[in-house]
């Protein structure tokens, strides 16, 4: 593939070391002076800094630009390295190994691996023909839209780390151990025959010579894409986090999803099902019920299934596998979300 | 020249070809702009992320929308 390059370069990309090294400076800088910034401009208003109101004002204007600034941040640097890691090159790290370990490297590779949800099937497709196992293409493709950057990010802002790293470690988890019992499963069989029939070809590829102006474009144009996307969700589940708080009863969630109702995992689980959103998306919800009282299991689990279950995605995935194949996915699947949703709501 | 967008219909998909499309004819260039959607015919092309872009007969282009410079770049290499 011929990458060509534009004739004139901006200047971050001629003078990739300084820019980068600017950019860092310059994002700690204003990252730390988020929260006087908003303290001040809360002063600034007419309002009391105790009441009730100020304490909401606070909230959302320093919670807004944080999370921006975070995922700006993110964004750029995971389009960076994305740039390393093409669905050409997975496709290669994977082609012909065995199953166990090529499970957990899908699934890591589903991260980094710069994907989009209307590419699943001809991904799917490719994958499978150049001799990457049924299984773990599975598992590649259950953690590339569920475990991203975009969703760790916005967890880390919202609800802090721990959250955040629960949720990276159970979404592999279920890519991982989903993707290995497919492949036990045997299924090849009720992949559609046409895919079956065809005729398989080398993982090979071309490393493309990009320079790290390049890839400082490629961060740039995620910046663009991504969080030009995302950022009214941000803004309205920030929003939502700080109307709601006064104005629903702080346990009313906590009654029919709290940890004591046992069947409002599996519930969340179907919930899910028919929503079809982006992480982004997913997250002002997250954030109501988790405001609410529902418990951290229950909440994780329902996000896990909304990005990894849905059924417009079923219905294209219906052109490459059999009926047969896909109930067994979506079956496997919704166990894994169903344990991870139990397990959380025991330990925590 | 023949420009063929390759996707399965998504919103990515549409606006590449409106983008191609506009551009050319910003440049008063006459074009034959053509989407492929039959899975089939776009996995013959080896392309795995949409929407991709085969410009006479060759990818120049697969994953995302293709930059505004980058189309301004093909169309001038006619």
């Amino acid at each position: 593939m011929t990458t060509l390059t534009a004739p004139l370069k901006s200047w971050p990309s001629r003078q990739p070391i300084v820019f980068l090294m600017l950019a860092a400076v310059v994002w700690l800088a204003l990252y730390q002076t988020l929260n006087p910034a908003a303290e001040a401009l809360v002063a600034a208003l007419p309002v009391d800094r105790a009441s009730h109101l100020g304490g909401a004002l606070q909230f959302f204007l320093y919670d807004t630009p944080k999370v921006l600034i975070l995922l700006t941040g993110v964004v750029f640097v995971m389009g960076m390295i994305n740039s390393y890691f093409t669905p050409e090159r997975t496709r290669a790290l994977l082609a012909g190994r065995s199953e166990g370990a090529a499970n957990v490297m899908a699934a890591s590779l589903g991260i980094v691996t710069p994907f989009c949800s209307c590419s699943a099937v001809p991904l799917f497709i490719g994958f499978v023909q150049a001799g990457v196992p049924l299984g773990v293409t599975f598992s590649f493709l259950i953690s590339a839209p569920m475990v991203n950057e975009v969703a760790l990010t916005l967890l880390f802002g919202m609800f802090g780390w721990k959250v955040a790293l629960l949720y990276l470690g159970l979404g592999l988890s279920v890519a991982i151990v989903a993707g290995w019992v497919i492949g036990r499963l045997k299924m090849e069989a009720y992949l559609e025959d046409w895919v079956r029939d065809m005729p398989k070809m080398s993982a090979e590829f071309e490393a493309t010579g990009m320079t790290l102006g390049d890839r400082i474009e490629g961060g740039f144009h995620a910046v663009r894409e991504i969080v030009g996307k995302v950022w009214p969700y941000i803004l309205g589940g920030i929003a939502l986090g700080a109307l709601i708080h006064g104005y629903v009863p702080e346990d009313f969630m906590a009654s029919f999803m709290g940890r004591d109702a046992w069947w409002s995992v599996p519930l969340a689980v179907v919930m899910g099902v028919p929503m079809y959103t982006n992480a982004a998306g997913v997250i002002p919800i997250v954030q109501a019920l988790l405001a609410k009282g529902a418990a951290l299991g229950t909440v994780l689990a329902f996000m896990m299934s909304v990005i990894a279950l849905s059924l417009p995605e079923m219905i294209i995935l219906r052109k490459v596998l059999k009926v047969r194949l896909i109930a067994t996915f979506v079956a496997v699947v919704a166990s894994g979300i169903l344990l991870v949703g139990f397990v959380f709501n025991a330990v925590l | 020249m023949d420009i063929k967008v390759l996707g399965t219909g998504c919103a990515n998909c549409k606006a590449t070809i409106a983008l191609i499309g506009q551009i050319a004819q910003a440049k008063g260039m006459t074009i034959k702009l053509e989407k492929v959607e039959e899975l089939r015919d776009i996995m013959a092309y080896g392309v795995m992320s949409t929407p991709g872009v085969v410009i006479d007969g060759k990818v120049v282009h697969a994953g995302g929308i293709p930059s505004r410079d980058k189309i301004e770049h093909w169309l001038a290499a006619a």
